[in-house]
């Protein structure tokens, strides 16, 4: 499915110091309908203070981000009507270990949207069966594997039906042989349409589903290019460096 | 090329080897398993072989069990004299509560028992109902219960409540006011907001920094003092606000030890599925922190349980109280007496404090999930 031309996310001008780390340096990023990003980018370039400024788990403070139409500033009503329609997976999947894999899925439709229980059931038992797991709704997340747990996370983010899906390096707390799992849920995930932005290490999905693959370095965008025009042919010095680095493993 | 180490076949799964079981096989193991496990278990063994007897000796084979007076009691060789318990046993449980009026007091007792019960049945359905019960109906009816001068029942002044009653009611206000008001002081102490964060902490730090016994003396004489005249309010009501707000700032201590424990990542999971702050607080995190502090929890009710004892020092009689009390009654002198008398506080707070120490230990296992 093509990128449409409608504007999801619009960060323009964006900057984002912790105490005095210069985390993000005037970063320009323009997210389409449907465009799946993939971030790519050495640990500490900001690539995760990034998508998580998208949904204000971090703030920024200077420049603007637009999601959805909605600018985001202080205000915790625009906040919490953009967190709604952005979903977003964690490395940690950061499943609630009190409530089943049903309970987790259900609990963002029933308070946030005020869903009838059975209808959020309903809802939940769709997405569970969209990442392959619906026989373990019952389940604690504790009595599940890295990658099932991980599939529940992407799996209660979808509950909310958001327009945008954050994944914050999905599979880099996984063991090696359930990274694939994950992934063809996200590629599946892809497929739909969803709109995306991936920040991860896994530089084969990158090439296979993204439309647009970014580089950071040091708190700044360096590259953004189509995934086969970056690998083969990458711009920058620093992407050079970075992608050598990668392959020659 | 020797290969011999690689398997061609899959080895069968082997029996696991013989476990030392049996009684024998279980003292060998746990109790003379070396030089120094044996010196030890042997030492306690000796001095429970000279105590138990001694124990039993004086507690049951010496006791004077009934009696109308201490003179029972003063014969040589007695051993604890239960006849003065037996003698004085409505007085420790309901003070100088009027005889007529036990009953109110039996049917509060029972109310609370029976609601009590059903929450350590680990398969009862209805537990949320009974515990709404608990705290919304069951106080207002102890209330017009104990205290009466409505519905045709005769007003019993709080002077005249005593003993196990008195003891009950203040640990009881104490456990249910603390927790949420801890849950609030915890909240406060962890908050964003400056004042209510520096209003926390103060509040905290005061009532932890000062002995419970202080908060007492204030409660019953200085407050009189600031109250306008012809204000007065009720000693026994003094000494509840006291010992509430007392424990519950040792509560937000705990409870503020499990919303730490909580990752970062769990507040984050919930907000960036939309949870307002106050959502993600209830249905997120306050579930997971309670249920890692529930052994300090349990551990503060305990405290709390015991120390309602300092009431005594404000004129109020507690259990303890209205033991002691009787000690002088010169009917009763007798030189088993106050061992006998404090032998049997000892053991009814220890039931009580053994039984929260055991149901903490039931929820614990039930409500614990595999953490990852």
């Amino acid at each position: 499915m093509a990128p449409s031309q409608k504007l999801v996310i619009d960060i323009n001008g964006l900057h984002k110091w912790f105490g005095d780390f210069h985390a993000l340096r005037n970063v320009t990023l323009e997210v389409r309908e449907g465009e799946r990003i993939v971030i790519v980018g050495p640990s500490g370039s900001g690539k995760s203070t990034l998508i998580r400024c998208i949904n204000q788990l971090e703030h920024h403070q200077k420049g603007d981000i637009t999601v959805n139409g909605i600018e985001l500033d202080e205000n915790i009503k625009d906040i919490e009507a953009v967190r709604r329609e952005v979903g977003m997976v964690f490395q940690q999947f950061n499943l609630f270990p009190h409530m089943t894999v049903l309970e987790n899925c259900m609990l963002a439709p029933v308070w946030v949207k005020e869903m009838e229980e059975v209808d959020a059931r309903a809802m939940a038992m769709k997405y569970l069966e969209r990442v392959k797991i619906p026989e373990q709704a019952d389940k604690f997340p504790g009595q599940l594997s890295g990658g099932q747990q991980q599939r529940v996370a992407i799996a209660r983010a979808l509950c909310m039906e958001p327009k945008v899906m954050l994944f914050d390096e999905p599979t880099s707390a996984l063991d090696p042989e359930m990274v694939a799992e994950v992934l063809d849920v996200m590629t599946d995930l892809a497929d739909t349409g969803m709109t995306m932005i991936v920040v991860t290490h896994e530089m084969g999905f990158a090439r296979r589903v993204a439309d647009r693959v970014v580089f950071m370095d040091e708190g700044e965008i360096i590259e953004a290019n189509a995934p086969g025009a970056f690998f083969d042919a990458p711009q920058s010095e620093r992407t050079q460096a970075f992608l050598a680095q990668i392959f020659n493993d | 090329m020797n290969n011999a180490f690689l398997k061609s076949t899959r080895e069968a799964p082997l029996p696991p080897p013989v476990s030392t079981s049996g009684v024998v096989g279980w003292l060998r193991m746990n109790l003379f398993s070396s030089i120094g496990n044996s010196l030890v278990s042997g030492a306690l063994l000796l001095f429970l072989v000279w105590l138990i007897p001694q124990l039993i000796d004086w507690a049951f084979v010496r006791a004077i069990w009934s009696g109308e007076s201490g003179a029972v009691c003063r014969v040589d060789g007695a051993g604890a004299c239960w006849a003065f318990v037996n003698a004085k046993f409505d007085q420790f449980i309901y003070g100088r509560y009027p005889e007529a009026e036990h009953w109110r007091v039996n049917v509060i007792f029972l109310l609370l028992a029976g609601g009590l019960m059903p929450l350590a049945l680990p398969t009862f359905r209805y537990k949320n109902h009974v515990v709404l019960f608990m705290l919304t109906v069951f106080p207002f009816a102890a209330f017009v219960m104990l205290l009466g001068g409505t519905l045709g029942m005769p007003q019993v002044e709080t002077n005249k409540w005593g003993g196990l009653l008195v003891t009950l009611v203040v640990a009881i206000t104490g456990i249910v006011a603390s927790l949420p008001l801890g849950v609030l002081l915890a909240l406060g102490r962890r908050s964003d907001l400056p004042v209510l964060r520096i209003f926390s902490v103060l509040f905290i730090e005061f009532w932890r920094g000062i002995p419970l016994i202080t908060v007492l003396f204030m409660a019953s004489v200085m407050l009189p003092l600031f109250l306008p005249d012809g204000v007065t309010v009720d000693k026994l009501l003094r000494a509840l606000i006291g010992v509430a707000l007392f424990s519950s700032a040792y509560m937000a201590e705990v409870i503020r030890g499990g919303l730490q424990a909580v990752p970062q990542g769990q507040y984050e999971a919930a907000r960036a599925l939309g949870l307002s702050y106050w959502q993600t607080i209830f249905q997120v995190v306050m579930p997971q922190a309670l249920r890692i502090v529930i052994p300090g929890i349990v551990n503060t009710f305990i405290g709390l349980f015991k120390d309602t004892t300092l009431v005594m020092i404000v004129g109020l009689f507690d259990l303890l109280g209205v033991v002691q009390s009787n000690f002088t009654d010169p009917n009763w002198a007798s030189p088993q007496t106050a061992m006998s008398g404090y032998v049997f506080v000892a053991l009814i707070f220890w039931v009580f404090c053994f039984s929260m120490s055991r149901y903490s230990v039931s929820v614990e296992k039930r409500v614990s999930f595999n953490q990852r």
